[in-house]
């Protein structure tokens, strides 16, 4: 049981690592702000969200994890507001969105 | 004691890449004209540094680090950007005189620093003096850091707790103006950031709760007074910002902030002063209580709890006198 | 598994950190510095596993509450000049 336990961990660790880095890359070859926020967004919700259950999933039911629960709702939280509040400030100071060319 | 992942050398490596990392910021901090890209960056400067610090185990550094760097620092830094220009002047002349004293004084220090012991090595002279004192925990607190800062060095954070009481003075008649009655901008809350309200008023009351809870578990875990009243100041300014200065006056007035600035040292010296008055020292916990181990938690409680209550409200003092200042310049103009 | 993990996020860091450097507009270093914030407590909570120490979770939420009220505060700081106005008239 604990191994299957593990296996699932680790694969949920894994998964967490591969989408933080997906996040972050696309954060810095982006073209454009607002996509740049897009890809940042990967990494806060799915790289967070699988690192944060591959933890979980290592503590087992005690205090650990009712932290790590805590700590996952406030950066399901925090994090898409603070991208919500950024974007639309951006949109207030006149940043445009890079738009495709009309088709000719 | 944690078991160090993977041997030293991985800890060594991670601890390296952090620090290169910080170097990076620092020279990017530095190259830069715009003031607040240089407050951002600072931000994350102290975000880098307070992750260094746990993975040298240092935790309640780290989370002061965190507290007071990453979070009211940025804030109070932009509340002082905003009183002044946001480009930096072009220096007058070339530095090259103090690159090469700096320059200087970075060799002798690495040239001193070679000469200590290695790092963690037990038998270095300074763990061969207090430190296995300490250790002993004859006060019975499980967190020994909050053990040595309240207890053992009790003076000390006397000392520290009164240096930061002295910078709130110290603002508070630097920037104190006549009062005036300020009517008009009274508050209409902000509308349109729909958003921002909701989620504000859901972090808000946990963020209080979580001072609250690292201020009292401060003997067991990570914590303290210091870093438990940034904490609360950062949720007071929290809500300032989202929902406005005036109505986070009315929430906790000015007279309310003082009073709390004075009464956080005062509470120190009355723990003190009850020392003295039961038959001991100055700041002498053991005469406290009939139990003196049950002395000892008495006094690191309300001890901490006086540290607490003069940090936050320094820091939220502090935050008000700069925000309300730049309001009063924008209705001058 | 747990250490590969931490490398990748320390990975994330040096690439948002890449991105606060270059980002021609203020917004783009503002949103490197938030994730850079998440990116850490991540770190942090790995960190407490990898060293057996539970209590750094408590850190971790310290850092995220911050992270979150640092990035407000500077976008307000930017709309609106400063800080302590909260009211914008319909």
């Amino acid at each position: 049981m604990s191994v299957i336990i593990d296996i699932l961990s680790g694969l949920c660790l894994l998964a967490g690592a591969i989408f933080s880095l997906i996040g972050a890359w696309g954060l810095l070859r982006m073209p454009d702000f607002y996509t740049r926020v897009h890809a940042a967004s990967v990494l806060e919700t799915l790289g967070a969200g699988f690192i944060l259950l591959g933890l979980m999933l290592q503590a087992g039911l005690t205090l650990v994890t009712v932290k790590l629960l805590i700590i996952g709702i406030l950066i399901y939280f925090a994090s898409p507001t603070a991208s919500h509040a950024l974007a639309r400030a951006a949109m207030v100071r006149g940043i445009k969105p890079l738009l495709a060319k009309p088709e000719e | 004691m944690g078991r160090p992942f993977g041997g030293i050398v991985i800890e060594t490596l991670i601890v390296n890449v952090l620090l290169v990392l910080m170097a990076f910021a620092v020279l990017v901090l530095a190259r830069t004209r715009n003031l607040f890209a240089v407050v951002v960056l600072s931000g994350i400067y102290s975000f880098l540094m307070a992750t260094i610090l746990v993975a040298l185990d240092a935790v309640d550094v780290a989370m002061t680090e965190a507290a007071v760097g990453a979070g009211v620092s940025t804030v109070l830094l932009l509340g002082a950007l905003h009183l002044c220009k946001s480009e930096e002047a072009r220096p007058a002349h070339r530095p090259w005189l103090p690159l090469l004293l700096s320059l200087a004084t970075a060799g002798l220090l690495i040239y001193g620093a070679m000469g200590l012991p290695d790092f963690a090595d037990p038998n270095a002279p300074i763990h061969q003096h207090v430190a296995p004192r300490y250790l002993q925990n004859e006060v019975d607190v499980p967190n020994v850091v909050t053990a040595v800062l309240a207890s053992f060095r009790g003076f000390d954070t006397l000392g520290e707790t009164v240096v930061v009481f002295t910078a709130g003075a110290g603002i508070i008649a630097l920037l104190r103006r006549r009062k005036h009655k300020e009517k008009g901008r009274e508050g209409i809350a902000m509308r349109d950031d729909l958003v921002l309200l909701v989620v504000g008023k859901l972090l808000i009351p946990f963020i209080l709760l979580f001072a609250l809870y690292v201020q009292f578990h401060g003997d067991f875990g990570p914590g303290g007074g210091f870093q438990a009243g940034t904490i609360f100041a950062a949720g007071i300014v929290f809500y300032a910002i989202i929902f406005g200065l005036d109505k986070a006056r009315r929430v906790v007035p000015d007279r309310l902030v003082e009073t709390l600035l004075a009464a956080g040292v005062l509470l120190f010296i009355g723990v003190g002063v009850a020392g003295l008055l039961l038959g001991g020292n100055f700041l002498d916990y053991f005469v406290l209580d009939k139990d003196p181990i049950h002395g000892q938690h008495r006094g690191i409680f309300w001890v901490e709890a006086g540290v607490g209550i003069t940090v936050s409200g320094v820091m939220l003092k502090i935050f008000y006198m700069f925000a309300s200042r730049g309001q009063r310049e924008g209705n001058e103009e | 598994m747990l250490a590969g993990a931490t490398l990748a996020l320390i990975v994330c860091v040096v690439l948002a950190l890449l991105r606060a450097a270059l980002g021609p507009t203020v917004f783009d270093r503002l949103q490197a510095a938030n994730t850079i914030g998440t990116a850490s407590v991540m770190l942090l909570a790995l960190f407490g596993f990898l060293n057996g120490r539970p209590e750094f979770l408590d850190l971790a939420i310290t850092y995220g509450l911050l992270n979150v009220i640092g990035v407000i505060a500077v976008l307000r700081f930017f709309r609106q000049g400063d800080l302590g106005a909260g009211e914008e008239p319909r």
